[in-house]
């Protein structure tokens, strides 16, 4: 069965997962959106740094970021000028971490619907007099629901699915960053399989049914393809 | 009076370069007519504020909305004009009814309902208000987009090539909307086609545009007849005259129309007495005589003057006439040209053959 501390993993797992997957809508909608739509030289460039962390080993970003992070990094020492010391094995820090290895998973289908929707329909929305941003939200989002629900859904369970991130950045402390994927280390580690195995099971569980609603909403979605 | 309209613009893209310097009336169809690539839908883009091109002034009945050199540049989305894209580019996340709300929303609240009940009406889609674009009809689709650009009721109509996507028979079942809007509507209508048959049916005003320039521009009837453009050339060149239904010889099933310089017997109409016609008439069913003809079968004989004769050196000349203030155009063979000695400015008759009802 679940003990208490594996509900605590879960529910920190949760907490972090939701709020990088809110910082990441927020800052992955205009970097998607710029993408998509820019003709810029830096296209290319920003484009590669944002889908870095598909391929980096999570180690390796891990390591870096640690580095960064702390008392003597370029983060650190910009965190401790703010009074509010170094991220390294903090909440905020997870986040923070979560938020850059997770980006990826929000921004490129982000990028690819709003790509899809095209120039048309914002330009028919600008004959009847909406302003761009007014068709941001009146035009572009509505036809873009897709694309958001999969960015919001794969940026969330890729959070909560995080372990190599998490051991660099913020290690193994109870309540504050010790996530579900660590805490089924930690079981196998004290060869402890069974409870290994009730977490193992609540994370397999989780990630299906919601990719399965996932898909299956979006097979009912009307896509832009469709515009006449 | 001068033209409310007046349009300058100087685009250049390497490749293509736009350069246009007009003035347009305010009310009627103007019809921006060339092949692809000859600038018109550039044009239309640009007055729109779609595209902006580096240098330009564009008026339209005194507001200026673009003036580079005072760097004025009115964003699309704050002109007040209606605009219809190729295909209809409705919102296909939204109802027809809310296809038409959409821009209704975003303007201030002085227009009314009553107006956009009357739009639906005329273009004969209050039965589809509650269905999503997806499915209607191609020809559907194109009226509700029309709807949705006069619902806002701008200042002006731009139609940017409204039946080029849809088949012969959508098209019919469109224009005759599109010949109502022409007798309804106040404001005027910029329409870029390339379609000859949409030009004969729909424009009042031509413009006539090639490799990014103006051509020629005028009155139909005076474009339609101009010697310099090809139009007149074509196997398929016409003028065409407004006339009204005069009266109806139905022993005959004849109707007769008058123009401002004459009158015209046409096979019966189905339409009352008082009721303007555009009547089409090809070149090639105009013939010529020196004097007028006693003993015809033809029922059209009407007195001309001669104003231009053109070549096309495969044996046909293009006769350019003049029916009072009516231009009109004559295909006939180079040889009768020759023998009947015509030249500008020589009185003639024209016979007419045959006409064609556009409306």
């Amino acid at each position: 069965m679940l003990t208490s501390a594996d509900f605590d993993t879960l529910l920190l797992t949760f907490k972090v997962a939701s709020i990088s997957t809110a910082l990441m809508m927020v800052l992955g909608t205009p970097l998607a959106w710029w993408l998509a739509r820019t003709s810029s030289a830096w296209k290319g460039i920003i484009n590669a740094v944002v889908a870095l962390p598909l391929v980096l080993p999570p180690t390796v970003l891990g390591f870096y970021l640690l580095v960064m992070m702390g008392p003597a990094g370029v983060i650190g020492e910009f965190t401790n000028w703010l009074g509010i010391g170094t991220l390294p094995f903090t909440f905020a820090g997870l986040v923070v971490a979560s938020v850059l290895y997770s980006i990826p998973f929000v921004v490129q289908p982000l990028q690819a619907a709003f790509a899809t929707i095209g120039e048309l329909p914002l330009e028919a929305a600008a004959t009847l007099r909406a302003s761009p941003l007014d068709t941001f939200f009146s035009v572009v989002m509505p036809l873009a629901k897709p694309g958001f629900l999969t960015a919001i859904i794969l940026g969330f369970t890729h959070t909560v699915g995080e372990f190599g991130v998490v051991l660099m950045v913020g290690g193994n402390i109870p309540d504050k960053t010790r996530v579900v994927s660590v805490q089924i280390y930690n079981h196998v580690e004290a060869m402890d399989y069974s409870d290994a195995h009730w977490l193992a099971g609540v994370l397999l569980v989780f990630s299906f049914t919601v990719l399965l609603t996932l898909y299956t909403v979006l097979k009912t979605q009307p896509t832009a393809h469709q515009l006449k | 009076m001068t033209n409310p309209i007046i349009v300058r613009f100087r685009l250049d893209y390497g490749a293509f370069q736009l350069a246009v310097d007009l003035s347009l009336p305010g009310s009627g169809i103007t019809v921006l007519f060339g092949h692809s690539g000859s600038g018109k839908t550039t044009l239309l883009r640009c007055i729109a504020g779609l595209q902006r091109a580096q240098q330009g002034f564009l008026e339209i009945n005194g507001n200026v909305w673009q003036d580079s050199e005072r760097g004025v540049f009115l964003p699309t989305h704050k002109r007040p004009l209606g605009y219809v894209f190729q295909e209809a580019n409705l919102f296909p996340h939204l109802t027809v009814a809310g296809n038409l709300q959409f821009g209704l929303k975003r303007i201030a609240k002085q227009s009314n309902t009553a107006d956009l009940q009357h739009i639906v009406e005329l273009l004969g889609i209050a039965h589809l208000l509650k269905r999503l674009p997806d499915c209607l009809s191609g020809g559907e689709r194109q009226r509700v987009a029309i709807a949705r650009a006069l619902a806002l009721n701008p200042q002006i109509l731009l139609m940017d090539e409204p039946l080029a996507s849809l088949d012969a028979k959508r098209k019919h079942e469109i224009l005759p909307f599109l010949s109502r809007l022409h007798s309804e509507l106040a404001i005027p209508v910029l329409y870029v086609t390339h379609s000859q048959q949409e030009v004969a049916q729909l424009a009042d005003t031509l413009v006539i545009m090639e490799d990014g320039r103006v051509q020629a521009s005028g009155p139909l009837a005076e474009m339609q007849s101009r010697l310099d453009v090809p139009l007149a050339q074509d196997r398929d060149a016409a003028t065409v005259w407004q006339a009204t239904v005069s009266e109806h010889e139905t022993d005959y099933y004849l109707t007769r129309v008058v123009f401002a310089d004459g009158a015209l017997s046409l096979p019966l109409v189905d339409a009352a007495v008082g009721t303007p016609l555009r009547v089409q008439i090809y070149a090639r069913d105009v013939s010529i005589a020196l004097e007028a003809p006693t003993a015809t079968s033809i029922l059209n004989v009407l007195p001309a003057t001669v104003t231009g004769l053109a070549d096309d050196h495969g044996g046909r000349t293009v006769v350019r006439l003049q029916v009072g203030n009516q231009a009109l155009l004559a295909h006939i063979t180079r040889k009768s040209a020759l023998l009947l000695g015509l030249h500008a400015d020589m009185a003639v008759y024209v016979q007419i053959k045959g006409t064609s009802i556009l409306n």
